[in-house]
């Protein structure tokens, strides 16, 4: 079947299959930042937005998406550098391997609630598993970048 | 020679490959897997153990797209390990491509490739099997001597000094005992007895399983792969393939985390055997359910403590027997259980005596493997859990028993090869922890609601910084065009940054700025040997190779300064940037100026290679402390806050240090907790999923702090020692002995779920 998105600001009108999920429809696309984890919609590596809100591609279908806006991290880069720059100086990117789809949340709750609490913060971002950091060194990152003032 | 300044090491360096990570860039191994490569499927067992009958694959093979389906009898037949440690492997060699036995659910059965997913699903279904449904062995306590024989087979090879006997179902055993410890066990005023049990657990790293192959100009298979181990992965894949070590070439993207799952070569060998067969690229990448039922988890251990200490708290006597489960294969088998013994014992001085032994048998489960902590995580929960209990026993506080026992500077190690600790500053990681968690106000417990009570435990860890005499590490330098260096590594970054720390140490050792090091990872066409990236061993090991060659470039730098300057070589002197003459120091060339000198006309483009092994592993120490929250109505444990200090000698990076230590912490609280690897009665694994196997979220894990206590490790790069690992031992006995504290129920199996403990409370009012 024929579908139309715009993927990343680009309109594209590509030939799928009916059961062909998203995650691997962008990443066919060569949006190669959007990462399968655990197709059971539970680690959050590949979360996109659809329309700007952020959905798990790997449990979404790529009809699901026909005539909407997606966006991946590719879609974002400058913006995304920014938050990333935090993340980098607290060494919070370890592996990487769950970052895009972090990002992908993180900047999704900053169009949301432009200054979230420590706790909407985690309570948000909860469905981004990362097994490398231990989280810590990202939420010293989003405070930064939240520009919250850390407990004293 | 003038003083080189010191700017890199010991400092928060933002990692070399930040950018590129956070941007998501396509670098990780299926991002870099040819568009047209053949799908690779494993069909995997539904038996626990069955012998093949038939396999008839006509049908499947119809199937329009279906390039290739290997069995059992289209592979060689000669046995090896997919362990990744150096040659000779302790671990025994049994297994096969495909074997024609099948030992646990999951084991693969056939190797389907076609080109797309759908035609090899398809074809999977088609392929018709006969088996011979053989009872398993699911209980790893029934296994030693058991008549069923899980190997069975006449080419299976244990190597000598292991204790294997397969004719046993023993994939290792040893004893080893000094001093009387039966005689000193009675001696003892106070004695602890128990039996402790650690499950199976996953690394769960984020990036499953993957490897791409294909045949290389030179026809030779070229295998990218999320690999700790390329260089082993080089000798493994072909021992399976039964070809020439010079026919396969191995290469090391980035890598989505490995935590010791990625030291086993789970996955290289069935892609690999499709491209050697068909001379077609291929990829296999695993799904998250193969790699919880078909990965290379934790072992699964039971250790029998016996503990013993005199009137006053002084340990005398310590005896450990373990028990290790290494599943259907032996990989890591005979080694992971010895620290079981040395990284836990070794953490007291002053005994009278001690024994340590262990049986490692086979059962009808997935294989273990390494995992982080490697035996030592079992042993230490076992072992501290133990001495906690011996301090309730004699009323003493747990940080006090510690104070009393615990291993010095300079102290020899109990059971630790004959080494004794150059760099330990254990005792003051204990006083810090103390203080941080507020233990005197804290101890045991406070009550801070209706049903609901905050208690404290505490516990140590330590382990190793490589293996002695056996881990190689590498470096290479090239000097080139403007005065930048290429470094060349073997060892392999999986997300941990030893690329970053590696070249913060070539820039102080050579006193330029990081970005005139260029760092390269590992393509075993290109890189010197390195035996890979575990045992905690690259900042130590290959930390120090990089040192000694920084030391030879320099060296060389010296020599074709003064042959291009014509000045006397002992007069030379370097300072980072120029060579010079010291009696005249403008006569001198910067380094950007010798290099063009050196690539017209010339003979000597510079270039220095050093490699290091360690004659000795001088561990790492940590102390933990944790707060947990315990509902007394319903026995749920809630974290609320982990303390940690840490004596990993000079902290390289002090962001990535830290980094390390609060994930292996979480990784900690996740085995105490939440995880735990269980099998149906039939041998089929239940936890196949993030739903079922419940890693911590931001959300499950309470307040994380960490700090460090230096110490100067004189045999490590810049008197490092290690972190890697040492730092995910603590939580389990620290949170067990906190709920102990809180509510007086002793959790000796772990993960301590609400259930354990809400039984242990019933069971404790029914005995009042």
């Amino acid at each position: 079947m024929k579908i139309q998105m715009i993927l990343n600001g680009r309109r594209i009108e590509e030939d799928i299959k009916p059961d062909t999920m998203l995650l691997d429809f962008v990443r066919a696309q060569g949006m190669k930042s959007v990462k399968r984890g655990c197709d059971t919609g539970n680690c959050g590596l590949c979360t996109v937005w659809l329309n700007e809100k952020p959905v798990l591609s790997c449990s979404t279908l790529a009809v699901r998406a026909a005539d909407s806006r997606v966006t991946t991290l590719e879609g974002v880069e400058e913006e995304a550098a920014e938050f990333a720059r935090y993340l980098a100086e607290e060494g919070a990117d370890q592996c990487g391997f769950c970052s895009p789809g972090f990002i992908m949340t993180v900047l999704a709750l900053k169009r949301e609630i432009e200054h979230p609490t420590p706790d909407q913060i985690k309570e948000y971002l909860a469905g981004n598993l990362c097994r490398c950091t231990g989280y810590q060194s990202q939420y010293r990152a989003l405070m930064k970048y939240f520009g919250v003032e850390e407990e004293a | 020679m003038k003083r080189i300044k010191r700017n890199y090491v010991n400092q928060p360096i933002v990692k070399k490959d930040a950018a590129s990570l956070l941007s998501g860039h396509p670098v990780y191994t299926d991002d870099l897997a040819s568009s047209n490569c053949l799908i690779v499927k494993l069909l995997r067992s539904p038996h626990a153990f069955a012998r093949i009958q038939k396999i008839d694959k006509t049908k499947a093979m119809l199937v329009p797209g279906i390039e290739a389906i290997f069995t059992y009898e289209d592979v060689p037949k000669k046995r090896f390990t997919l362990a990744g440690q150096t040659f000779p492997e302790p671990s025994p060699y049994d297994r096969l491509i495909l074997d024609e036995w099948v030992r646990f659910v999951g084991d693969p059965v056939a190797i389907v490739a076609g080109k797309d997913e759908e035609c090899v699903k398809k074809a999977m279904k088609l392929i018709k099997i006969d088996y011979e449904v053989l009872e398993p062995i699911l209980d790893f306590e029934q296994s030693l001597d058991n008549p069923i024989l899980i190997h069975p087979e006449e080419n299976y090879v244990g190597h000598e000094g292991q204790g294997t006997d397969a004719k046993r179902n023993l994939c290792a055993s040893m004893i080893h005992e000094e001093g009387d410890v039966e005689q000193a066990l009675k001696e003892c005023d106070y004695v602890i007895d128990e039996t402790y049990h650690t499950k199976a657990v996953n690394q769960a790293m984020m990036e499953p399983f993957a490897t791409f192959t294909s045949m290389d100009i030179y026809g030779r298979v070229k295998i990218t792969s999320s690999t700790q181990i390329p260089f082993h992965v080089r000798r493994i894949v072909a021992h399976a393939l039964n070809i020439s070590k010079s026919k396969v070439r191995v290469v090391k993207p980035r890598i989505g985390g490995g935590f010791g799952a990625k030291q086993t070569a789970v996955c290289e060998i069935y892609p690999a055997f499709v491209t050697f067969m068909t001379k077609k690229p291929a990829k296999l990448v695993y799904t998250r359910e193969e790699c919880f039922i078909c990965g290379s988890p934790r072992h699964e251990m039971e250790m029998h403590v016996r503990l013993g200490a005199d009137k006053n708290g002084k340990i005398k006597a310590i005896a450990i027997h373990t028990l290790s489960n290494t599943g259907a294969y032996g990989e890591h088998g005979p080694t992971t259980v010895g620290l079981s013994g040395t990284k836990s014992i070794s953490m007291y001085t002053g005994l009278s005596a001690f024994k340590f032994s262990y049986d490692v048998v086979y059962t009808n489960v997935m294989s273990a493997g390494a995992y982080r902590g490697y035996g030592a995580t079992q042993g230490i929960f076992a072992l501290e859990s133990a001495v906690n209990e011996l301090a309730h026993k004699m009323n003493m506080d747990p940080v006090r028993i510690r104070e009393m026992n615990m291993v010095h500077e300079g102290d020899k190690l109990t059971n630790y090869y004959g080494e004794s600790t150059n760099a330990c500053a254990l005792d003051r990681c204990v006083e810090r922890i103390k203080e941080m968690i507020g233990w005197e106000e804290k101890y045991p417990y406070r009550v801070v609601g209706p049903n609901k009570v905050r208690a404290v435990g505490m516990a140590m860890s330590m382990q190793g910084s490589c293996i002695s005499n056996i881990d190689v590490g590498s470096a290479q330098l090239r000097l080139n065009d403007d005065g930048f260096y290429t470094l060349l590594l073997g060892c392999s970054d999986m997300g941990t940054g030893c690329d970053t720390i590696l070249s913060q140490m070539a820039a102080d050792c050579l006193g330029c700025d990081m970005d005139q090091i260029v760092v390269r990872g590992v393509d075993t066409d290109q890189s010197p040997y390195d035996s890979g990236s575990y045992a905690s061993s690259t900042t130590y090991v290959t930390g120090t190779a990089v040192v000694k060659a920084c030391e030879k470039m320099k060296e060389r730098i010296l020599d074709a300064g003064s042959s291009v300057l014509g000045c006397p070589r002992e007069e030379m002197e370097f300072d980072g940037q120029r060579v010079f003459w010291a009696k005249e120091e403008e006569k001198g060339l910067t380094l950007a100026d010798l290099v063009t000198s050196l690539q017209a006309g010339a003979d000597d483009v510079l270039a220095a290679q050093a490699s290091h092994h360690s004659p000795v592993s001088p561990p790492p120490f940590m102390a933990g402390a944790a707060e947990v929250e315990i509902d007394l109505e319903t026995g749920k444990v809630t974290p609320i806050d982990y303390v940690a200090c840490v004596d990993c000698g000079t902290v390289v990076n002090t962001n990535l240090a830290r980094v390390q230590t609060e994930g292996g912490l979480v990784q900690g609280i996740g085995m105490a907790l939440y995880e735990d690897i269980n099998y149906t009665e039939k041998g089929r694994l239940k936890n196949r999923n993030f739903m079922q196997y419940k890693i911590p979220t931001r959300l499950d894990m309470g307040q994380i702090r960490v700090d460090f206590e230096s110490s100067y490790e004189p045999t490590g790069p810049f008197g490092a020692k290690s972190i890697g690992e040492v730092v995910i031992n603590t939580p389990g006995p620290a949170i067990a002995d906190a709920v102990y504290n809180g509510c007086g129920v002793r959790v000796r199996t772990l993960p301590i779920t609400a259930e354990k403990v809400f039984m242990g409370m019933m069971e404790q009012n029914n005995g009042k």
